[in-house]
């Protein structure tokens, strides 16, 4: 066992040496790698953030009730009477549309836009919850409001979240098939790494096999040379992403700047980070065990 | 220790280069292997390490029968020989003692004790000085004479060298003969097969002759 831990070390220590070794051509393959698979990574990243972003909205099943602009406090009353004895109703809470003017000014940073207004353009409005969430009882219940008098429009404010999640649903196959796509590509740039290394180490093959090394010692040092340029390459593309990220954030904190809001886009987590690396790794094994396993056997010993 | 029953090598498309060859080699001997060039001596070597299966008869290493043994099972075969090749096969890509290092890699030796069993196969082949050398930069004799160190680094129970004077002149000749008369005195089989009739009437071995892939009486 221990014999079997060192000959394993001695086998990563040299397969990194002759990384760093053939310098020029292994960073080479390294930023092929790290490029290809930035390319699925910043479209995860960015839906992620999307993703991040919409659920701290308010994406519950409500519906917005908007009164017409010439509805008087008689008209509220008799709406809010009739919402309360409405069936479908859980509950709901009136926004008047002085209060309305001010939540906005607050919360979206449009301040000076707001004070900027002659007169208040919003109308009073409510803010219902309906006793379930399904997409029928939501539509009946606005189609019943809408006959109301007195009020100009109903809206349903879990449509935009619902076509949100249909969107990144659609952005995650892209993700998917992308990745799915450049992974392939990474164990065929492995393969033929592999394939290359393994010619110009024939005569060592040969001997080796002459003096009594078995197969697992020989696909050995291959295999973890191309996980390690995996692991590399998986590196790489990190990098590239956060430095994506960063520039980005950049020209966003101006854009934030301008709306007097704050947003900024993260970058991958821990996790996600440490499964990109291990995943990166086993591709590139993967690419050099179907290389060592397809060439290998072609030098036999004679 | 190694024995040949009725033996035959067909190669494809060549004609036999073993007919019916029966022989035993006992633990602690040494033997040559002599005849003509093509008379099968090397085939006889091949056959021993498993490099080549016999086309029938059976070939007994250490009480294993060479020919039925799985591809698996090969490796650990030959780690019981010290192989001497005719072209030396030595890696030119690393220093003199990284090339003896390689069996002892295989067999799994921890690092300092294998860097101590390489200076002595070093010190026994007289090429201590050179441990950094590139294996390029030596003569034909001191190639030799690494391909000995490669070969008896891992201490094993028989020695198989093919026509290890091949290209070197008397002196030097002599001095490996020395070298394998000194391992077969520690206890180590010693099969080599050579037609350098100076070396024989040195060591004074049991001798197999063979003469076109027969045994000649």
């Amino acid at each position: 066992m221990k014999t079997w831990l060192s000959q394993h070390r001695y086998t990563v220590a040299e397969a990194l040496a002759k990384l760093a070794g053939a310098r020029a051509a292994s960073l080479l393959n390294v930023a092929v790698i790290g490029i290809a698979l930035s390319l699925p990574l910043g479209l995860y990243v960015a839906i992620v953030n999307v993703q991040d972003f919409s659920g701290r909205l308010n994406s519950g099943p409500q519906l917005s009730v908007f009164l017409a602009r010439d509805a008087g406090k008689e008209d509220i009353a008799r709406i809010e009477n009739h919402l309360r004895q409405h069936a479908a109703v859980r509950k709901f809470t009136f926004v008047a549309r002085n209060e309305a003017l001010r939540d906005l000014s607050a919360s979206t940073g449009l301040a000076d836009v707001v004070d900027s207004l002659a007169h208040n353009p919003l109308p009073d409005a409510f803010v219902i919850d309906a006793t379930d969430g399904s997409p029928q009882t939501l539509e009946a219940l606005r189609d019943e409001l809408r006959r109301w008098p007195k009020i100009a429009h109903v809206q349903l404010d879990s449509d935009w979240a619902r076509r949100l999640e249909a969107a990144i649903r659609l952005g995650k196959l892209a993700v998917l098939m992308l990745a799915a796509l450049l992974s392939f590509a990474l164990v065929a740039i492995t393969f033929n790494t592999i394939r290359l290394q393994i010619l110009t180490r024939r005569e060592e093959i040969e001997v080796a096999k002459l003096i009594g090394a078995t197969n697992p010692f020989i696909r050995r040092p291959f295999l973890y040379s191309g996980a390690l340029q995996g692991l590399a390459g998986g590196g790489a593309a990190w990098v590239i992403t956060a430095a994506c990220v960063e520039l980005f954030n950049r020209g966003l904190a101006d854009l934030a700047r301008l709306y007097a809001a704050e947003f900024h886009v993260r970058h991958l987590g821990l996790a996600d980070s440490l499964s990109l690396l291990a995943f990166s790794a086993l591709l590139g094994w993967l690419g050099a065990w179907l290389s060592v396993s397809r060439h290998l056997w072609q030098i036999d010993a004679r | 220790m190694i024995s040949f029953s009725q033996v035959c090598k067909r190669y494809p498309g060549g004609g036999e280069a073993l007919k019916n060859v029966t022989f035993a080699i006992e633990p602690g001997e040494m033997v040559f292997v002599t005849g003509h060039s093509g008379a099968g001596k090397s085939t006889v070597l091949k056959l021993m390490a498993g490099i080549e299966p016999p086309s029938s008869g059976s070939v007994i290493v250490n009480g294993q029968n060479v020919g039925a043994l799985r591809p698996r099972a090969i490796p650990f075969l030959r780690r019981h020989f010290g192989l001497i090749f005719q072209d030396h096969k030595l890696l030119f890509d690393r220093t003199v003692s990284d090339n003896v290092m390689l069996p002892l890699a295989i067999n799994g030796y921890e690092r300092k004790e294998a860097a101590r069993r390489v200076r002595a196969a070093l010190d026994k082949v007289g090429l201590l000085g050179k441990e950094r050398a590139n294996p390029i930069t030596l003569s034909g004799g001191e190639q030799q004479r690494l391909c000995i160190a490669r070969a008896i680094v891992h201490r094993p129970a028989i020695l198989l060298a093919d026509e290890p004077t091949g290209n070197l002149d008397s002196a030097y000749a002599g001095d490996i003969g020395e070298l394998f008369k000194s391992f077969n005195q520690v206890g180590v089989t010693v099969v080599i097969a050579t037609h350098d009739e100076s070396l024989a009437a040195r060591l004074t071995p049991r001798t197999i002759a063979l003469s076109h892939g027969e045994l000649a009486a």
